[in-house]
C-alpha cells in the first residue's frame, strides 16, 4: 500500500531481503504496547510496596506543601467527599431533628441541643474508607449510639437497627450487638470542629472499627428492627459487616 | 485532473484520513473525553461535591471506559486504519533521527525527518494503546469486586489511580500538539491537508 519510505542514503537495517514493502522497520511500535501492558501488570502485582512507599513520601510532603496540590495525587492524604445524591439539603441548629424509634418503648425526636446536652466521648482513631484511602488519627466526637438506644428502651424482639438519612437516600444498618459497642457514635463533631456539611453535619454516624461507608453522613432516623436490612451501598456488593481488615476481601490494619 | 490543472499546486489537497479512520478517532476522543470527565468528577473533592450523584457518575465512567476499544476493534475492518496501523508500528531510521533530535530539543524540521507520522506520534499511539488497555483491565479488577482475590482490587485501584494522572497529562500533550497545529486539525477534521503543510511536516510521506 504505502510502504514507509526509508532514506534513501541509510538503507533500512531491519528489513530483511523477503520483506513486504509495508513491513519495513522495526516494530517499535508494538513494543512499546506490549511494554506497557507488561508495566500495568507489574503495576498490579508490585502494587502494596510501591503504594506503601508512596503513601509514606506523599504523606510527609503534604505537611510541607502549602498548595495543597498533593492532596489531588492518588493516596494524597485526606478525606474524598462521597454523596449518592445530587443534592442535599442543609439542615441547622433550628431544623435538624434525629427520630429515634421502631421497636422501642419510648420513640423520641432529638433536636441538636438535645444532643449537645448529652454527655460527649471523644475517640481519636483512624479512618479507612472502602476504596483504599486511609486518614490517621481523626478526633471524632458526640453521644454514644448505645446511650440513645438506653434512653428509647430496646423491646426484647430487637436485634437490628436501621440508619436512614436526610440526604433522602442514604441507609446503612447494624446488628444490635454491633450497635451497643462503645466506639459506635452518634457524632457531632469532627477533627474538634462542628461536623460541616461536606462531612456529613450536623450530625453522622461513626463506627469506628468498620469501614467508612458505614458511618452515614446526615443523619436523621434511627429505627430499631427486627433483623439488618442491608444499607445503600451494601446491596450494590459491600458487606453488611463491614470490620476493617476482615470484610470486603480487604486486609486493611483494624482502625479499632 | 482537472482541478490539479487549475489550481496551483501549494494549494491542492491531499487525502490523509478516510471518513472511518476519522470517525474511529471521532468516537474514541468522545469516549475518552466522557472517562476523563467522569474521572474528574469522582475523584476531585471540589467536582464530586458540585455533582453527586456517585453510582450514577461510577456507572456512565465504567460503561464508556469498557467502550473505549471498541472504535478501534470496529476500524479494523477499513483497510486503510490497517495500513496506518502499520505505519505507526514500524519505525524506520529516520524515526529514530527524529527521536533523536526530540531528546536533544532540536525544533528544527531537518533534523525530525517524518513519513506519514512522525515518531512522537507512533509512540504516542502505541503508548495511547496499552494503557488504555491497562485502565481497562484494572478497572475490571475494582469493577467485579467479589470475583477476584484479596489485595487484587487494592493493586488495581493503585495502578489505575496513577495511569490515570499520567493519561490525563500525555492527553493534554497530545491535545496541546493538535491545537498549536491546525492544519494536521483540518486532517482529521475533513479527511485532507494542504500539499505544502505535508512536504513541511511529513516530507518522506508519499501519499
Amino acid at each position: 500500500m504505502n510502504p514507509e519510505p526509508s532514506e534513501p542514503a541509510e538503507p533500512s537495517e531491519a528489513a530483511g531481503p523477503d520483506a513486504a514493502p509495508a513491513e519495513r522497520g522495526t516494530p517499535v511500535g508494538r513494543r512499546v504496547f506490549l511494554g506497557t501492558l507488561a508495566l500495568g501488570a507489574l503495576g498490579v502485582v508490585a502494587a502494596p510496596p510501591l503504594q506503601r512507599g508512596m503513601e509514606a513520601f506523599l504523606g510527609s510532603a503534604a505537611d510541607k506543601d502549602p498548595t495543597g496540590l498533593t492532596g489531588l495525587l492518588p493516596n494524597g492524604g485526606g478525606f474524598r467527599y462521597y454523596s449518592v445524591t445530587s443534592s442535599v439539603p442543609h439542615r441547622n441548629a433550628t431544623n435538624y431533628r434525629l427520630t429515634v424509634d421502631g421497636l422501642v418503648d419510648r420513640p423520641a425526636t432529638y433536636t441538636l441541643a438535645d444532643l449537645r446536652a448529652l454527655p460527649q466521648t471523644r475517640m481519636v482513631k483512624d479512618v479507612q474508607c472502602v476504596t483504599g484511602w486511609r486518614v490517621p488519627g481523626t478526633p471524632f466526637e458526640g453521644v454514644r449510639l448505645s446511650a440513645l438506644l438506653d434512653a428509647a428502651g430496646v423491646r426484647a424482639e430487637a436485634g437490628a437497627i436501621r440508619f436512614t438519612c436526610f440526604d433522602g437516600a442514604y441507609t446503612e444498618s447494624l446488628t444490635l450487638a454491633q450497635a451497643r459497642r462503645a466506639d459506635v457514635l452518634v457524632a457531632l463533631r469532627m477533627q474538634d470542629k462542628d461536623l460541616g456539611h461536606d462531612h456529613g453535619g450536623p450530625v453522622r454516624l461513626y463506627v469506628a472499627p468498620m469501614y467508612f461507608y458505614k458511618s452515614a453522613k446526615w443523619l436523621s432516623g434511627i429505627t430499631v428492627t427486627e433483623k439488618v436490612k442491608p444499607g445503600y451501598w451494601e446491596e450494590r456488593g459491600y458487606d453488611v459487616d463491614a470490620w476493617v481488615g476482615r470484610s470486603n476481601g480487604r486486609d486493611d490494619e483494624p482502625t479499632s | 485532473m482537472s482541478l490539479r490543472a487549475e489550481a496551483p499546486p501549494a494549494t491542492t489537497r491531499i487525502p490523509r484520513f478516510t471518513r472511518a479512520e476519522r470517525w474511529v478517532h471521532r468516537t474514541t476522543a468522545l469516549l475518552m473525553g466522557v472517562c476523563v470527565v467522569t474521572a474528574a468528577f469522582l475523584y476531585i473533592p471540589e467536582f464530586a461535591q458540585l455533582v453527586g450523584r456517585r453510582e450514577l457518575v461510577v456507572r456512565v465512567h465504567e460503561w464508556a471506559g469498557l467502550a473505549l476499544p471498541v472504535p478501534v476493534l470496529a476500524g479494523l475492518a477499513s483497510r486503510a486504519f490497517r495500513a496506518d496501523l502499520r505505519h505507526l508500528n514500524r519505525f524506520g531510521p529516520h524515526d529514530r533521527r527524529w527521536v533523536g533530535a526530540a531528546v536533544r530539543r532540536d525544533k528544527r524540521r531537518q533534523s525530525r525527518p517524518a513519513a506519514k507520522f512522525n515518531a512522537g506520534q507512533k509512540i504516542y499511539a502505541a503508548w495511547i494503546a496499552g494503557a488504555t488497555l491497562v485502565m481497562v483491565g484494572t478497572g475490571l479488577l475494582m469493577w467485579f469486586t467479589h470475583l477476584t482475590p484479596i489485595m487484587w482490587r487494592t493493586s488495581a485501584t493503585f495502578v489505575h489511580d496513577w495511569l490515570a494522572l499520567t493519561i490525563g497529562v500525555v492527553l493534554a500533550g497530545h491535545i496541546g500538539m493538535a491545537l498549536g497545529d491546525p492544519e494536521a486539525r483540518r486532517g482529521m477534521r475533513t479527511g485532507s491537508v494542504s500539499r505544502e503543510w505535508a512536504r513541511r511536516e511529513h516530507r518522506l510521506w508519499r501519499p
